[in-house]
């Protein structure tokens, strides 16, 4: 019989993730067409510049995080694309201006302009943040058999999440909050996630660790 | 012989309840001369006999945009279009206008009869209103008036940066089903003072219900200062009138409708009954937050 690899995470602790991941990319989604829109106005055109970008963003993270979980898949880099996605999304809070004014002054047509800036605020995190998906399955998944029930519960859950995101962001969040409170908040809750991704792991390693111990020291 | 009395009397029941469903928009769709689904919304022209009317979402029940006497076209019909011509009190003559949002084009044809030297630029954000306003309510381009179809917010920036100035702005984007955030908020308003000039005068129509009432007053009251409120009984619009400079004493305004009026009768705009309608009374909830890019959800403040 063939020894099924150890987990490298619990299964709740990556459910739980990919809620957070589906979740932040709609919060932030969300809010793009309200970062926009003193620039390139409220058009349709500018929600489906902000669409457009997102699932392009997020087509390439599939495709990466698909690829890079077929090396050693571990759950340190698994708490990275958190961390770093967290990263990227900071200069949707600090540097939004600066980024869109030369786009507004070079671009005249708020399509394209709209579409631009999209592409130069949130295509990096967005697509950081598709990662996640494609990894979360790997890691999720012990045997072949079950490899379409866990990716099945994994987009369950994450798409779970991003409804959960949009209806609290679009109904609930701008009334309480400022734009860039509420992002911080996604920021936020990106780096917990990574850390609490960490902080698991190596609680399982010490425990590991432990284990091991023992097992030498009865043997000896 | 029952079973074909059942059948009978199924097939009224029926009958009944497609009418009974179909009710509610018999009166509209029997009178509906035009109908079309734009890009943002139903529009839908009406007319019953001289009068006709531009309507947004009618199944969704708005009321009229705007409406037009059809054999007497100078007509204004809605107290809001009328009242936008309260700025008047405060400038008078004005050279370069600017009319967010086009509706049916009364109010920029107005412009264009009582000042034909004067600059009128208008935007309007829905290519199909501006068609409609074309087909069906008579307006077009002039050698002296343009109509854009952009985004009132991006135009006022791109017009601020090339160093335009307006001394007749008129902001009549809100009506309808939908509010553009965008155009609440603090920074939006400040880009609106940079295309000002130094004595013109900014006529907003604006929401005179609901919570947004607050929010929107104290937004204006810290770009501004203080502006003159108008609101008539008869109507359910608040207009906003405001300058960059101190505003006038109503004594002098009550002059200049006097003066005015008369070049304004043929319009149906009783100039003279407005002065005493202006007031810079606070009666909203000074408390209220301020809308900015932020923090501006008015479509919900709207509702609540």
């Amino acid at each position: 019989m063939r020894k099924k690899q150890p987990r490298v995470l619990p299964r709740s602790i990556i459910a739980g993730m990919a809620f957070v991941s589906g979740f932040c990319i709609m919060t932030i989604e969300m809010l793009g067409a309200r970062i926009l829109s003193p620039y390139f106005g409220g058009s349709l055109s500018v929600w489906g510049s902000i669409i457009t970008i997102f699932m392009l963003a997020l087509a390439l993270g599939y495709l990466l995080g698909g690829r890079l979980s077929t090396k050693n898949p571990n759950a340190v880099t698994y708490a990275m694309f958190f961390i770093v996605a967290a990263a990227f999304s900071l200069p949707v809070i600090l540097f939004a201006d600066p980024i869109m004014e030369p786009i507004f002054l070079t671009i005249e047509d708020p399509r394209y302009g709209s579409l631009f800036a999209s592409v130069f605020l949130f295509f990096i995190p967005t697509s950081i943040l598709g990662m996640i998906s494609p990894y979360s399955v790997r890691l999720m998944v012990e045997s072949e058999e079950h490899s379409g029930h866990m990716a099945g519960l994994l987009y369950f859950i994450s798409t779970l999440g991003s409804a959960v995101g949009t209806l609290g962001t679009s109904f609930y969040f701008v009334l309480w909050f400022e734009v860039n409170q509420i992002l911080w908040g996604a920021v936020a809750a990106l780096v917990l996630a990574g850390g609490a991704i960490l902080l698991t792991d190596y609680v399982q390693k010490l425990n590991l660790a432990n284990r091991n111990a023992d097992y030498t020291k009865k043997r000896a | 012989m029952r079973i074909i009395q059942r059948s009978v009397l199924k097939q009224i029941i029926n009958i009944i309840l497609v009418a009974a469903f179909l009710l509610p928009y018999s009166a509209v769709l029997a009178e509906a001369i035009h109908e079309e689904r734009s890009k943002y919304r139903d529009i839908t022209v009406t007319q019953v006999g001289d009068r006709r009317c531009l309507l947004f979402n009618v199944h969704r029940g708005d009321r009229n945009q705007t409406c037009m006497m059809v054999e007497d076209r100078d007509l204004l019909v809605f107290d809001y279009t009328r009242m936008s011509f309260a700025g008047l009190l405060l400038k008078q003559d004005p050279e370069d206008i600017l009319v967010i949002g086009l509706g049916g084009g009364s109010i920029p044809m107005t412009f264009a009869d009582l000042f034909p030297n004067a600059k009128i630029d208008v935007v309007e954000i829905d290519e199909a209103v501006v068609r409609v306003a074309e087909e069906y309510f008579y307006y077009s381009d002039t050698d002296n008036m343009t109509v854009y179809v952009d985004d009132g917010r991006p135009f006022i920036k791109r017009a601020g940066i090339r160093g335009q100035k307006y001394d007749y702005i008129v902001l009549d984007a809100f009506s309808g089903d939908y509010i553009p955030e965008h155009m609440l908020t603090r920074e939006f308003l400040e880009e609106v003072k940079t295309i000002m000039s130094e004595d013109g005068v900014l006529v907003a129509n604006t929401f005179s219900t609901s919570r947004l009432y607050d929010h929107e007053s104290v937004t204006y009251q810290r770009a501004f200062g203080e502006f003159y409120n108008f609101k008539l009984p008869t109507s359910g619009n608040r207009i906003i009138i405001a300058q960059l400079d101190a505003l006038p004493p109503r004594g002098e305004m009550v002059e200049e409708s006097r003066r005015i009026a008369p070049s304004l009768e043929k319009y149906g705009v009783p100039l003279t009954e407005y002065p005493r309608r202006l007031t810079t009374r606070v009666d909203w909830d000074m408390s209220r937050r301020e809308l900015t890019d932020q923090y501006s959800p008015g479509n919900l403040l709207r509702d609540n």
